[in-house]
């Protein structure tokens, strides 16, 4: 494997700093794109990037605050935290120019896929609507994914994701722990309908005894055998769609 | 546990008055940013995070700490008492 910090061309083309992790691996392959969780571009996803790659993928992690200044990862995302969090509009660019980013590299096979954590999992679901260029996604307990309570459509994230399932192009997994107050089981049933109404390819795993975040361990809310079956479920999505 | 939904980027803002030591030395703080989400450092799921900072829109001088739901309620009760036996002293000392 090799891994390091690489620039891509996002949103408006700006540049954009990113956590690249490749298999030494000439034969093509797959991309994955990973959208980190609100803390921002931190250990825990660096570390999952390189889980991916280690898996047979190239991944990459953009730095989805970059907007917000630069300085070390936890600085820039309290600045983040305090102006509201990425903008919509700003994450499908970026994750389109990280998709570019991906296919372009030498041992690419054209698929690139999308996992995102917490607010990644929302972006997940939300990109997934807007570009036709995603092969295959993975939302892990994204929360927001439908407006209401403390979710408000703002200018900056003008549509709830579920108002957008009819224009999913995107074969969706989702992971969730049925102990999640964000997204709430009765949520993850609402946003399920939604594909099912609209006649497109999904499938949502749920674990009992698990709630948000169950994949870090670092936190008490690690499930290890949750976590180990569900990265089962999102690798066998992987092996699904971006094959060669 | 809360069940009220977490990652929603709520962050009550407090304008501050003082002053704050950052990894540059002392600091006029003039915000603070209090949220309940996820931490960054603390091995919690969630936390109290406080963020006192000079300026609020930019990556510079902060001062952060993320403490477990039970140690933030402990620290109000302390900071109230703090400064009611602090100024029942003074104004002793004055009178």
């Amino acid at each position: 494997m090799k891994a390091g910090v690489i620039t891509f061309q996002g949103h408006n083309n700006d540049e954009v700093q990113a956590y690249l992790a490749q298999p030494e691996e000439s034969a093509p392959i797959g991309g994955v794109i990973l959208l980190h969780h609100m803390p921002g571009w931190d250990e825990s996803s660096i570390e999952m990037t390189r889980k991916l790659a280690h898996y047979g993928y190239n991944a990459i992690c953009p730095d989805l605050f970059h907007r917000f200044g630069e300085g070390e990862p936890d600085e820039v995302a309290a600045v983040a935290r305090s102006q509201g969090g990425k903008a919509d509009d700003e994450a499908v660019g970026d994750t389109d120019g990280a998709a570019t980013y991906l296919r372009e590299l030498a041992n690419s096979n054209g698929k690139v896929g999308i996992i995102g954590f917490c607010s990644g999992g929302r972006q997940v679901v939300l990109v997934s609507s807007h570009l036709d260029t995603i092969d295959a996604a993975v939302d892990c307990w994204g929360g927001g994914v439908i407006a209401g309570g403390k979710w408000t459509i703002s200018e900056s994230r003008p549509v709830a994701p579920i108002d957008l399932t009819d224009n999913l192009n995107t074969p969706l997994l989702g992971i969730f722990g049925n102990d999640d107050p964000s997204p709430t089981p009765e949520e993850v049933n609402q946003h399920e309908q939604a594909l099912k109404d609209a006649g497109k390819t999904y499938e949502f795993h749920r674990y009992d005894g698990a709630g948000h975040g169950f994949f870090d361990f670092d936190k008490p809310a690690y499930r290890p055998e949750q976590a180990q079956a569900a990265w089962g479920e999102i690798f066998k999505w992987y092996g699904t769609y971006l094959s060669s | 546990m809360r069940s009220e939904p977490m990652c929603n980027w709520i962050v009550e803002k407090a304008e501050m008055k003082g002053s704050g030591k950052g990894p540059e030395g002392w600091f006029d703080v003039n915000q603070a940013n209090v949220y309940f989400d996820h931490p960054y450092h603390a091995p919690m799921d969630h936390s109290l995070i406080i963020d006192f900072v000079e300026t609020p829109n930019q990556v510079g001088n902060r001062v952060a700490v993320e403490l477990s739901e039970e140690s933030a309620r402990r620290l109000v009760t302390s900071i109230l008492a703090a400064l009611e036996s602090g100024t029942n002293s003074h104004m002793a000392v004055v009178t």
